[in-house]
């Protein structure tokens, strides 16, 4: 639980970090709020030469209304995301999410930038990310680029960021003012992790028909998947409660279902389905 | 003034403990101390081809690093304390770092010193182990069966020993009415107090004086068996327990590490501190129960119990630990019976060696395994015949007059009144209420569960005659000083070593009743074996029972002293003073008085005491008890289950314990709490798992649920008082009650909600996949 050595520098800009970073060969972490690195450091799973410390870049806080989007820089604490006015108004589900992270000093010092950049699949803000069609911003010496949160997350710690690219921020699609959303989530008792967080953003027409429909789901596979399945089962369908029982059926159609000594994949599936049940209902009915 | 005995006083200890103040072992930082760490096996079964240490050696800042072999005569093993007489008993040396061979994943190997910690854990990288990877077996019924690994060579079918006690004919079952067979398998907890283990050791080797300061439920202990250890007498060799983060039994243990340390700043003449940390502490410090119990209980349709037959057969893990060897035996064994009248009783306890870490005494140790069966194997019978839980109770528990009780294991049970505490927790759960409720639910699809445990438990182990007859290698009395200075200050000084439990407070209550002092006047003083005469330490719930006993006596004998003094003083005799409120008063002569500081400073002074009198103010008491006191109560859970996904849900919990004379119902009460929050937390949470090769897989907090505050509801808690006759506090322990009682009241209520589903039996700890799977099962059989 001792941490081998490394250098600690601070990176005051952007630039500066990126510069860091390819000095570093590879050996360079970026260290923002630290509850995912440095636990991996102490029971030394990791060990960074250089840890690049850009908690100081007042460039990546807070929260903007750009484009018809939420755009939070990456160093937005989880804590600032529960208190934002911005997020409160427009992204609701975000701040509910952020409160099921962790615990108060997880919150506190975890980063939504580190969160969606350490892609733990059982963290609770990837599943969100992709019901909220999130674009990762990412910077490096060539200049900026997005991604989407589809093709951002490969598999456990594995995503489209670069050895030399600094994640800047995630932006976030405001959902149409008749969507409700919501995070459900199964929590495992020691880690807190997800078992499984299911987020279902949805809403229904005049006529009671689902007409915009969004779930993304962590903590059941390998990585947070976006269960396209029970959205089109449910697209342009009516909202009762066989529809949605139906539909949340497929919810593990679109990954595959990992076991561990908590919950197997049998029972991991079975939960799957079960809490996008209940977040479907919370939304719909 | 009102009796301090009973009242509800905030803790002396808890300002310096909240605020950050407290001196933990870690606190102690000495002028030019090293920083030791310890390199473990990473198998389970292994031998030990080769060690290189030559790259570590080098490491800038690297002072030494020690092997098993480096140790080799110059340093004892350290050696099990329970030898339990009768059984064949099969007790094996453990070196201080692993010889040869490795036994469990976590045995120690090698030791770093370094002049500070990232040093020394960057230098373990550097070492070279080349082993042989053997068969390793973790399961004890696996490991009793022939062609199993053997553990120790020498040790066949790894049975490290066999007890049995009572005896009960065959036609006592076979003649039954009714037979009611169960397995248990009561799982592999780890200890996990909020402090892992530590030690910093200073030499003097100009006067040869070795101190130790280290995390010790009962330093004396660890004094009589390290001054063996390292051959250094006990007048030189001073251990001292400061602050201590938790023991729950896990630092009743003592270990070779914290010996190891001690060798090695003699041997480097610097002072040396290790402190383990999380990860190393899952798997290096004591685990606890994984034990496979059988139960067969015989009786008669009308509920009444007449035989009960236990086999227990215990995972030692790969050596006996300190008191290892007692807990399934004696701690388990003497009290299968539990609250009932059961005339016939028999138990046999194989004790298994395995590639795993050696388990030892937890938070009740043996005595929650023997409740838990007998309370499972009551509900079972109730429901065999179709009784209610509530009544087979009532009608199989030893009757309020039938106190002292000699059981059917041969131990006499000191008081009790059963009934009382059953009545007392059904009221306050309105249990026929929660029936009515159980069954409108169950018509919803809903389940609720009502479970119930009526334990009892064995604490304050004595006389010690009776320890030296089981085989334990410790007195069980316990001394205490009390001092007063001239100022009427008082000083307490305890051999027990309270190490959270509170008895800071609880004691100065005793004290402060008896001589009508502010309790701020009073300090209680405890683990340093220079400043303490002698003393066996806190565990099995025994400080207050015996400690606290030790300075009741201690405390009378001041007072008759300082009467005698006041009485000369005012010219009278001693018959003619009455004390209260820390008064001497002449009877009936208003203003003749003196005060007990007065006293105090005169005893002190010596310049006009009665003739023959020594000066001074103090008095001792070694009291050894004269049996062992029995806390009893009745707890009630009430659970609802999620049909869909196994999730249970804890509504309420309801414990009613007696532990006799309650000294501070506050505190008592945070002692339930606690109990309540580790056996609730082994029924529905923890356990320890090692996969077949001997890895144990569950060795963080990322898989390893430690229960956390808000898993509980609020805990509703009352107690009953029947004084104990054992002391002259009337006093029973409080410590294990709650560890004790809840894992049956638990798994009882869970199997309660389960009903339905034709489901009677389920091992904890009991996750949600286990229960959905159960439920499944049920649906498809039905």
């Amino acid at each position: 639980m001792i941490p081998s050595t490394f250098d600690y520098v601070r990176a005051e800009t952007v630039e500066d970090a990126i510069k860091l970073l390819v000095e570093s060969e590879g050996e360079g972490k970026l260290l923002a709020g630290g509850h995912s690195l440095l636990p991996l450091m102490k029971f030394r799973l990791t060990s960074p030469g250089t840890l690049i410390d850009i908690n100081h870049i007042s460039d990546l806080q807070g929260v903007q209304l750009k484009d018809e989007r939420l755009v939070v820089g990456a160093l937005t604490t989880h804590r600032d995301i529960i208190k934002d006015q911005l997020v409160q108004e427009h992204i609701p589900v975000l701040a509910q999410t952020a409160r099921q992270i962790g615990d108060i000093q997880v919150r506190s010092r975890g980063t939504v930038g580190g969160n969606i950049a350490h892609a733990d699949p059982a963290a609770d803000l990837p599943g969100v990310a992709l019901a909220l069609e999130a674009e990762i911003e990412l910077q490096d010496e060539d200049g900026k680029q997005r991604v989407s949160a589809d093709g951002f997350f490969f598999g456990p710690l594995l995503t489209a960021l670069p050895e030399t690219s600094v994640l800047t921020a995630v932006s976030f699609l405001i959902p149409p003012m008749h969507a409700k959303s919501v995070y459900v989530k199964y929590e495992h008792p020691a880690s807190g992790y997800a078992v499984v967080g299911v987020c279902a953003i949805a809403g229904k027409n005049a006529s009671g028909k689902v007409d915009f429909i969004r779930v993304g789901i962590n903590g059941v596979s390998d990585v947070a998947y976006r269960a396209s399945a029970v959205e089109e089962a449910l697209l342009g369908k009516a909202v009762t409660e066989e529809n949605i029982r139906k539909a949340a059926l497929l919810a593990t159609k679109d990954a595959e279902m990992s076991g561990d000594m908590f919950a197997s994949a049998e029972y991991r599936s079975h939960l799957c389905s079960i809490y996008t049940e209940r977040a479907l209902k919370q939304v719909l009915l | 003034m009102a009796s301090m005995i009973g009242m509800r006083v905030k803790r002396k200890e808890d300002p310096k403990l909240i605020t950050g103040n407290g001196n933990f072992t870690d606190d102690i930082k000495l002028p030019g101390m090293l920083y030791a760490a310890f390199l473990r096996s990473t198998h389970a079964h292994a031998r030990i081809k080769r060690i290189d240490v030559s790259q570590a050696v080098e490491l800038p800042g690297v002072v030494a690093v020690y092997t098993g072999e480096d140790l080799t005569g110059k340093i004892k093993s350290v050696p099990t304390s329970w030898y339990v007489p009768g059984c064949n008993l099969k007790a094996k040396d453990r070196s201080p770092l692993a010889v040869d061979k490795v036994l469990y994943v976590g045995e120690g190997v090698a030791m770093v010193v370094a002049e500070d910690r990232y040093t020394a854990y960057d230098a373990l990288n550097a070492i070279e182990v080349e082993y042989e990877e053997l068969k390793a077996v973790t399961g004890q019924e696996a490991a009793l069966k022939d062609g199993a690994p053997l553990v120790h060579e020498d040790v066949k079918n790894n049975l490290a020993f066999l007890w049995k006690a009572g005896d009960v004919p065959d036609e006592a079952f076979t003649n039954a009415e009714v037979v009611v067979r169960e397995r248990y398998y009561e799982q592999r907890v780890v200890p996990n107090p909020m402090e892992t283990r530590a030690a910093v050791a200073q030499y003097n080797s100009g006067s040869g004086d070795m101190t130790v300061w280290c995390t010790s439920q009962n330093p004396h202990i660890h004094r009589m068996v390290y001054a063996e250890v390292l051959g250094i007498p006990e007048s030189k060799l001073r251990i001292i327990a400061p602050d201590v983060g938790g023991g729950f039994g896990a630092k009743i243990g003592v270990y070779a590490d914290e010996a190891v340390v001690a060798y090695a700043a003699r041997h480097l003449k610097r002072p040396v501190k290790w402190m383990e940390d999380r990860k190393e502490h899952f798997m290096a410090t004591n685990h606890a129960r994984d034990e496979v119990i059988e139960v067969e209980l015989a009786g008669k349709r009308d509920g009444t119990m007449t035989a009960l037959r236990v086999r227990n057969t215990a995972n030692m893990g790969a050596y006996l630990s300190t008191m290892g060897a007692g807990v399934p035996t004696i701690c388990f064994g003497l009290m299968v019976t539990g609250a009932y009248a059961i005339p016939q009783a028999a138990v046999e306890v194989y004790g298994v060696y395995t590639n795993t870490t050696p388990t030892d005494a937890y938070r009740g140790a043996g005595k929650p395994e023997s409740a838990y069966q007998i309370e499972r194997a009551v509900d079972a019978f109730a429901r065999e015949i179709g009784m209610d839980p509530v009544e087979i109770r009532r009608k199989n528990f030893v009757p309020k007059e039938k106190f002292p009780y000699d059981t059917a294991m041969a131990v006499t049970y000191d008081s009790g009144d059963y009934m009382l505490t059953l009545d007392k927790a059904l009221e306050i759960a309105d249990y026929e209420e929660l029936r009515r409720e159980q069954e409108a639910l169950r018509k919803q699809g809903r389940y609720l569960g009502i479970g119930l445990s009526t334990y009892v438990e064995l604490c304050g182990l004595g006389p010690s005659k009776v320890a030296g007859a089981i085989g334990l290698q410790f007195g069980q009395w316990e001394n205490a000083t009390v001092r007063v200075h001239p100022s009427g200050k008082v000083t307490v000084l305890t051999g027990a070593s309270p190490h959270g439990q509170g008895e800071d407070t609880t004691f100065a209550q005793v004290v402060a009743d008896k001589f009508g002092v502010p309790l701020e006047d009073i300090e209680v003083l405890h683990g340093d074996t220079q400043m303490i005469p002698m003393g066996w330490g806190t565990y099995g719930s025994r400080t207050t029972p015996v400690g606290g006993a030790a300075v009741a006596i201690a405390a009378e004998r001041v007072t008759e002293k300082a009467k005698k003094i006041a009485a000369h003083e005012l010219e009278v005799s001693t018959e003619d003073l009455e004390f209260s409120d820390g008064i001497f008063q002449v009877k009936g002569v208003p203003g003749h008085q003196r005060t007990f500081q007065e006293i105090a400073r005169s005893a002190n002074m010596a310049w006009n005491l009665p003739e023959g009198m020594e000066p001074a103010l103090e008095a001792q008491s070694f009291f050894d008890p004269s049996n062992f006191v029995y806390p009893f109560g009745a707890h009630i859970c009430v659970v609802e289950v999620d049909s869909n996904t196994g999730q249970i849900e804890l509504k309420r919990y309801i414990a009613v314990d007696d532990v006799g004379r309650v000294i501070n119902p506050m505190i008592a009460e945070g002692q339930v709490h606690g109990g309540l929050a580790q056996g609730i937390g082994q029924a529905l949470w923890e356990g320890a798992v090692y996969e077949e090769n001997g890895q144990l897989i569950s060795g963080t907090f990322m898989d390893y649920t430690m229960p956390k505050a808000d898993f509980f509801p609020v805990l509703e808690t009352a107690f009953t008082e029947t004084p104990s006759p054992v002391n002259p506090l009337g006093a029973k322990g409080v410590g294990e009650t709650g560890a004790t009682a809840s894992p049956p009241a638990v798994v009882n209520a869970v199997l309660d909600a389960l009903r339905p589903f034709g489901i009677t039996h389920l091992d904890m700890p009991l996750t949600p996949e286990k229960v959905w799977r159960a439920m499944q099962k049920g649906r498809k059989e039905a």
